[in-house]
């Protein structure tokens, strides 16, 4: 099983290379294309600022690689948002995958969202043997709206989509790297994906 | 619903804990590493390590401890003390740490701020404010509380929430290590002033001082260290104990 973790300088990843650890895997690090295509199951994570994040990837080219993968990827927070059409921040135009825009939360509520919310409404074998209601923790100031795509929701003053699918690609708003026993469960589940 | 946070802190000297530990079933009580394994299988929300002695010989065992804990537990934790540099915090997150805090040298030079928000991204940027009441009026005070300034508390909590801060951890002098309860009236009022966390610390001694702090002193978490340490509130039954309160939380 080859793991890849595209490396293109946002954020910490050093926590997601740990928990395939803790589940036995060991998943790699690298920004090169020819690595990345080849991977049997390719994370897409990012942390920080969407704009300077999409100059990174269009730096590196991997803006034209990414949406076109065949084999499962997984995009987490920021890497779920840019897999999307267009995020409110610094007005981002992101890869497309997913049929949805990301917006911000108005300030009814804190922001950003920090701490451990619930999912529910859970599809795909993504959650296989995951708890409607489970908590994952979350921190972000932005969201993708409710869609077809959606594949878990979370609430905190709207209902918003905290998980999207779309053919091999699946994206989580909530880091599942740091939630528990849980969140990990769904590491192995994305790559037990067949 | 999002859930109100439970944040045990550990004092870290040279890569270990300090202030004398006693955690249940644990062989070496002063490995921070075990304790924060333990701690998130007992249900903390979050941790938070504090360097008290952080100077820059031992700045590299503070990443040495941060790479082991992020390695081993998978729930998030902050690391504090001593921060004052990009170059600093770069090298915790690379190492692990999912939150960076910074206390007197965001006081020094307040643009800090603005830097590692924008560097870092805010959800990461912990500003820590130390205050004490004085004649009805909130100072915030440096060192761990042990330099007074002329700086007011709610000007300062609103400067930093502006210049980037993704949460703001505040600790009531007044209030710290009595025991007595945490400092609601201040905590409420910061919780309506900026619209970032507030992590509430100083003064927890029992379950009920949580329960208030929550409702009371509208705190987004609560940050203990004795009383989870000595094992005098374990979490599991203080978590309880707060949903049986109708209080959003985690079990």
């Amino acid at each position: 099983m080859k793991i890849v973790i595209i490396d293109y300088g946002a954020g910490n990843i050093q926590s997601i290379q740990f928990a395939f650890k803790r589940l036995g895997y060991k998943a790699i690090l690298s920004n090169n294309p020819e690595v990345i295509k080849n991977a049997d199951k390719v994370i897409f994570p990012g942390v920080g600022e969407a704009s300077n994040a999409m100059k990174k990837l269009k730096e590196s080219g991997l803006d034209e690689l990414i949406p076109n993968l065949k084999q499962p990827v997984l995009g987490i927070c920021l890497g779920m948002q840019l897999l999307c059409n267009h995020t409110q921040e610094n007005n981002t135009v992101g890869l497309g995958v997913f049929n949805v825009d990301i917006k911000r939360f108005n300030n009814e509520k804190k922001v950003p969202q920090m701490g451990w919310n619930t999912i529910y409404n859970l599809k795909t074998d993504l959650f296989k043997g995951i708890k409607e209601h489970s908590y994952m923790y979350l921190v972000h100031s932005y969201y993708a709206e409710s869609c077809d795509e959606a594949i878990a929701f979370t609430d905190y003053g709207i209902t918003y989509s905290t998980a999207l699918q779309k053919e091999n690609f699946y994206g989580v708003q909530f880091h599942p790297e740091k939630s528990g026993d849980i969140g990990e469960l769904i590491l192995k589940n994305f790559i037990e994906l067949s | 619903m999002l859930t109100k946070r439970i944040i045990p802190c550990l004092d870290i000297k040279n890569g270990r804990t300090v202030k004398g530990v006693n955690f249940v079933n644990l062989i070496d009580a002063g490995d921070p590493v075990e304790l924060a394994k333990a701690y998130a299988k007992s249900g903390a929300d979050e941790l938070v390590f504090l360097d008290i002695a952080a100077t820059l010989e031992n700045r590299s065992a503070t990443l040495d401890l941060v790479y082991k804990v992020a390695e081993q537990i998978n729930i998030p934790f902050t690391v504090g003390g001593g921060i004052s540099s990009e170059e600093h915090v770069d090298k915790l997150l690379k190492n692990g740490a999912d939150k960076i805090s910074i206390n007197s040298s965001a006081v020094k030079r307040p643009e800090l701020i603005n830097e590692l928000s924008n560097k870092f991204g805010n959800q990461c940027i912990v500003v820590a404010i130390d205050a004490k009441q004085i004649d009805g009026e909130w100072y915030v005070h440096l060192a761990g509380g042990t330099i007074p300034t002329d700086i007011k508390l709610f000007n300062w909590a609103k400067e930093v929430e502006e210049r980037g801060a993704g949460e703001i951890l505040f600790t009531s002098m007044n209030h710290d290590g009595t025991k007595n309860g945490f400092a609601n009236e201040a905590l409420a009022k910061l919780s309506d002033l900026v619209n970032i966390p507030i992590i509430a610390s100083g003064g927890a001694g029992t379950i009920q001082h949580f329960t208030d702090t929550f409702i009371e002193g509208k705190a987004d978490a609560a940050l203990a260290a004795s009383v989870f340490h000595f094992g005098e509130i374990p979490i599991p039954e203080l978590k309880r104990e707060l949903k049986n309160n109708d209080i959003a939380i985690r079990l």
